[in-house]
């Protein structure tokens, strides 16, 4: 914790929790997909499905996903920029019980045809928590460089992925593991002081039982 | 030298031994513990000082919230010829006010430590910074020292309304705002620690109960008098007024008291303000409008 995470942030309201933590799950899907997104499908759960309309969820949620920071003003109008971008987009409210008040689904397919689909949950102060991406469970914040690794799950896979980013001698702060059944496919979420540039990703994508990889930029410098 | 902020006893004693401000001591901690210099901390804060004083100028134009809830009262209290407050006090609540409803407002505004609770700081720093001509240099101090006001209460009681009801949003506005307003009126770092005593102990156990669960009612209000409150307590620090439970343990009770406020207090919008008959009518004509948007879209 530092000065900056009680005088900050700086951000568009009224919540930060439902304003500032929407439009941080919208840049993080964003980001997570890679590419500039064509076609969203939102869903929006609990305190969110409820007051979305005044506290701007939706649009925050939009605006992220069109790549504005959480201070953008154009944060209001998202959804006319929206449509000036391009980006399709759906959002729909549930009733059911995700377990955390503040949580939305979003899926997002990109230009180039990629696709990702994340549940994510605002836990307050603007920070958010993805905890499941394209099905499979997982835990971050993406406050720190981030890499989601697939793979199959097969022994030795994490000792080889660690050798990759200790020969780039790119320090790991977080390592979590998660997989739903044995031998099948798994998630490895590595957060790192350093970012993983390209020369790592293409060395990970390049070793045995990887299915794919995703790295992101951290929110905070 | 102290790495981790947790206790304003600590703090107090630290700054006290070395003759200097809390502000002072908060900066030379974090550029040791962030890696940076001074110089890039001051701009960082320099920064969220500007963008407070634009919400707070935004503010007092007479826009209205999206669900009509908010806006036009900073304006209002700005042209009113204030017969009971002192200047200071005047300007601070128009100023708490203009920020919270500019952020109510989907405006841009820098949360201190919430969003809820923006108003309070800037309105008191402001207020001081016109009023009794000190300089955008002091104001950023002033926001160091609230910052380590902050991040006491953070780390031993919390800054959420989810979690400690108002008391922990506005009040640790409040908390962090008269401590700072102690320090930018001459006052000791021992005199900051009673400041937020005193400001805890008037705020204790206040519920958060915001209509229809939105950041307005009665939050946008609450910053104005939040910002009162914290010059009230400021002012009793400066006059040598000490609290009988020192600020560590009065944020301990903060605390505790959290916990056992019933969920309903808590930003549930089940009780409190949120539960009255009009508060209920309120919140119904809100879905009442928005499913008719929705049939519209």
């Amino acid at each position: 914790m530092n000065v900056f995470d009680i005088i900050g942030p700086t951000m568009i309201g009224p919540s930060s929790s439902h304003t500032a933590g929407a439009s941080r799950a919208g840049l993080v899907a964003r980001r997570l997909l890679g590419e500039e997104p064509v076609w969203a499908r939102v869903v929006l759960y609990g305190s969110f499905a409820l007051t979305y309309a005044g506290h701007g969820v939706d649009r925050a949620i939009i605006g992220g996903l069109l790549g504005f920071e959480l201070d953008d003003v154009r944060i209001r109008d998202s959804f006319r920029f929206a449509c000036k971008a391009g980006l399709d987009f759906t959002i729909e409210i549930s009733e059911e019980d995700m377990g955390h008040p503040n949580t939305a689904c979003i899926c997002l397919r990109g230009k180039k045809g990629g696709s990702v689909s994340i549940v994510v949950r605002s836990v307050g102060g603007g920070v958010v928590n993805v905890v499941e991406i394209d099905g499979g469970e997982v835990l971050f914040s993406a406050e720190y460089d981030t890499t989601v690794i697939f793979n199959n799950d097969r022994p030795g896979t994490v000792a080889r992925i660690s050798a990759v980013f200790a020969a780039h001698e790119i320090n790991i702060a977080f390592m979590r593991v998660f997989r739903k059944y044995e031998g099948k496919e798994a998630i490895m979420v590595i957060e790192t002081d350093q970012q993983a540039g390209e020369d790592v990703v293409s060395e990970l994508r390049a070793s045995e039982n990887i299915l794919k990889v995703i790295t992101i930029p951290p929110f905070r410098v | 030298m102290i790495e981790e902020m947790r206790s304003f006893n600590e703090l107090v004693l630290e700054a006290e031994s070395q003759g200097i401000t809390l502000s002072e001591l908060t900066l030379c901690i974090q550029a040791d513990t962030l890696k940076t210099t001074r110089r890039e901390l001051l701009g960082k804060m320099r920064k969220n000082l500007i963008t407070m004083r634009q919400s707070a100028e935004n503010g007092k134009k007479e826009t209205h919230s999206a669900s009509g809830l908010s806006g036009g009262q900073a304006a209002l209290l700005e042209r009113h010829s204030a017969g009971l407050l002192g200047e200071v006090a005047h300007l601070a609540a128009v100023y708490a006010l203009a920020v919270a409803e500019h952020n109510a407002c989907m405006g841009r505004i820098v949360a201190a430590p919430t969003a809820g609770s923006c108003g309070i700081l800037p309105g008191v720093l402001l207020a001081l910074g016109e009023l009794r001509g000190l300089s955008d240099d002091s104001l950023v101090m002033g926001l160091f020292n609230a910052a380590a006001v902050g991040m006491v209460i953070a780390q031993n009681a919390s800054l959420s309304g989810a979690s400690g009801g108002c008391a922990a949003e506005c009040g640790s506005a409040g908390a962090m705002a008269a401590s700072a307003a102690v320090e930018l009126m001459g006052g000791t770092p021992e005199m900051c620690a009673q400041a937020c005593a005193l400001e805890l102990k008037a705020i204790m156990g206040l519920v958060c109960d915001p209509i229809a669960g939105l950041v307005e009612v009665p939050c946008v209000k609450r910053n104005a008098t939040g910002a009162v409150l914290a010059l009230t307590a400021a002012e009793m620090a400066l006059a040598g007024i000490k609290s009988a439970v020192c600020a560590d343990e009065v944020i301990g009770a903060l605390k505790s008291v959290g916990c056992m406020m019933h969920e309903s207090l808590r930003e549930t919008s089940l009780g409190g303000i949120a539960a009255t008959k009009t508060a209920r009518e309120i919140a119904a004509k809100l879905k009442e409008k928005e499913n008719f948007e929705n049939e519209k879209i």
